[in-house]
């Protein structure tokens, strides 16, 4: 009976998601050998796999000299850790005395039944995971439930489908249009002055903002979205996430310089005027949503 | 050397014994579970209580645990000591009721009635098959998992040990179950430790997944035959 638990288990590891045992042995060089950092190594495994899958834990039970069931008493006593792959979203409900109180069982209640899982279990579709904490500390704000790093207060049993149609959408898809946060403005070239909106082409409905980009001696058109706090654009070609783009007046050619670098990835900030007085700038790196308006 | 008072009588013992070790060089008898020679001390199971200090400043340790002090007075069995040293036999047997150890202490102690719910947990977490797997066998095969009340004994992954020898260790030291402790004669293996005339154990379900680390488990493949 025994052996059996023991062969269905070594095929269940198999149907998993493959092991790569030669990031386990990058996260472990990268931490001291001595004992001490045990959870620090148990973190970096599960931020890349969602879980601590069971070879792993064994690798580095083997590298580290730390018997098997050290570990493995670790990674069951800390909540944060799961043995068990979790989904693409994690829906998180508090269930503390403040919550309790203003109804979070029945919040909860009504999430097990959309989703058709108990508290602590994963969709068999891989897309939610349900769990309760038992205090997220916004005890005012009861009930709270956090979607994939998202708060939500005061939430009503109503509510519950459209959290969860906003968690497959993602939540920082901004709603053109509706959201006070983003308005259009008209940029000119900092060197020539030219306007460059460009009402042949539309991004989001709207007149688009012309510039040439070139990378790695390819050059080509881009035009961005006018509303400033919309990241859309279309491009002339595929541009690699993550790349530095160079950006060019397309009226008098001459190359838009940049002032300072961004905040967030250090690429140069591209700068252009704003009609009426001011400066906006914006990163010059693919992928990078880091903007900025100075008004004068 | 050190110089203490256990239940009024000088001792002097070296330094780092334990008030447990000195009160047994006294004679004193003091019960416990969770402790054995050869294994480090690990004070789980309560039952080694003493009572320590005088007048409001008198508090109850784990005597196996508490490191003799210099004019430390120490009553192994004052009223408070008693009282406590029941209601955790009670609860021991509330959580295992079929153990022959745990049966004997709590005869011996007067528990006549149980006022608590049987749980039959077969395991009371004492943690004396950690230490001899990993103190006495140099195995590590097992271990404590999860926490709070969720916490139990056993291997990683619920699945043969690697590590394991088969030593039988585990099963040696247990005091919740007799049927593993005592035999190791064939003909004698039907239980019958608890005396009582059917061992609650040996019905249960899924008995022999209980417990026992050991693949194929000595004891199951006994009662087997």
């Amino acid at each position: 009976m025994k052996q059996d638990a023991v062969v269905s288990n070594k095929d269940s590891i198999k149907s998993q998601e493959q092991v790569d045992s030669e990031y386990i042995l990058r996260v472990l060089e990268k931490h001291d050998e001595n004992h001490g950092e045990l959870i620090a190594i148990l973190e970096e495994i599960q931020t890349e796999y969602g879980y601590l899958p069971e070879e792993a834990l064994r690798i580095v039970s083997d590298k580290t000299n730390r018997s098997l069931v050290d570990i493995y008493a670790v990674a069951t006593f800390y909540r944060t850790f799961s043995l068990k792959p979790k989904g693409k979203h994690l829906v998180c409900a508090c269930l503390g005395t403040a919550c309790h109180v203003r109804g979070a069982p029945r919040i909860i209640e009504e999430f097990e039944q959309q989703l058709g899982i108990k508290a602590g279990q994963t969709t068999e579709d891989k897309e939610f995971t349900l769990e309760t904490v038992n205090c997220l500390g916004a005890c005012a704000l009861g009930p709270v439930v956090v979607i994939d790093g998202y708060y939500f207060s005061k939430v009503k049993k109503s509510k519950v489908t459209q959290l969860l149609d906003k968690a497959i959408k993602g939540f920082d898809e901004l709603e053109i249009g509706k959201d006070k946060r983003i308005f259009p403005v008209d940029v000119n070239c900092p060197n020539c002055n030219h306007d460059l909106k460009d009402e042949t082409f539309e991004v989001d409905g709207c007149p688009s903002v012309k510039l040439i980009i070139s990378l790695d001696h390819k050059e080509g058109w881009l035009r961005l979205s006018s509303l400033y706090g919309s990241c859309n654009f279309s491009t002339e070609f595929e541009i690699p996430e993550g790349k530095v783009m160079n950006f060019t007046c397309p009226h008098c050619r001459k190359k838009l310089h940049s002032t300072s670098n961004c905040s967030m990835c250090g690429a140069p900030m591209i700068s252009m005027l704003v009609s009426g007085g001011g400066i906006v700038s914006i990163c010059s790196r693919r992928g990078c949503k880091n903007h900025m308006l100075d008004l004068i | 050397m050190i110089t203490l008072k256990i239940n009024g009588l000088d001792v002097s013992v070296e330094q780092g014994t334990t008030l447990l070790e000195a009160a047994k060089f006294l004679g004193f008898p003091i019960p416990t579970l969770c402790h054995m020679e050869g294994l480090s001390p690990y004070g789980a199971c309560r039952l080694c209580v003493v009572e320590i200090g005088e007048g409001p400043k008198a508090k109850l340790v784990s005597s196996c645990t508490y490191p003799a002090e210099e004019d430390l007075r120490v009553r192994t069995a004052s009223q408070r000591v008693l009282r406590a040293r029941k209601m955790i036999l009670e609860l021991l047997l509330a959580s295992c009721p079929q153990s022959k150890i745990i049966q004997d202490l709590a005869s011996a102690h007067g528990i006549r009635q149980q006022r608590f719910k049987q749980e039959h947990e077969d395991c009371i977490l004492c943690g004396l098959c950690v230490r001899m797997c990993a103190e006495q066998m140099v195995a590590k095969a097992i271990g404590f998992r999860n926490r709070g009340q969720n916490r139990s004994i056993g291997t990683p992954f619920d699945v043969k040990s690697d590590v394991c020898r088969l030593c039988g260790g585990c099963m040696y030291v247990c005091p919740a179950c007799q049927l593993r402790c005592t035999y190791n004669e064939p003909e004698k293996a039907i239980c019958g430790g608890c005396a009582n005339l059917t061992p609650p154990c040996v019905d249960k379900e899924q008995f022999n997944d209980m417990m026992c680390y050991m693949d194929p488990c000595v004891a199951c493949e006994i009662k087997k035959d």
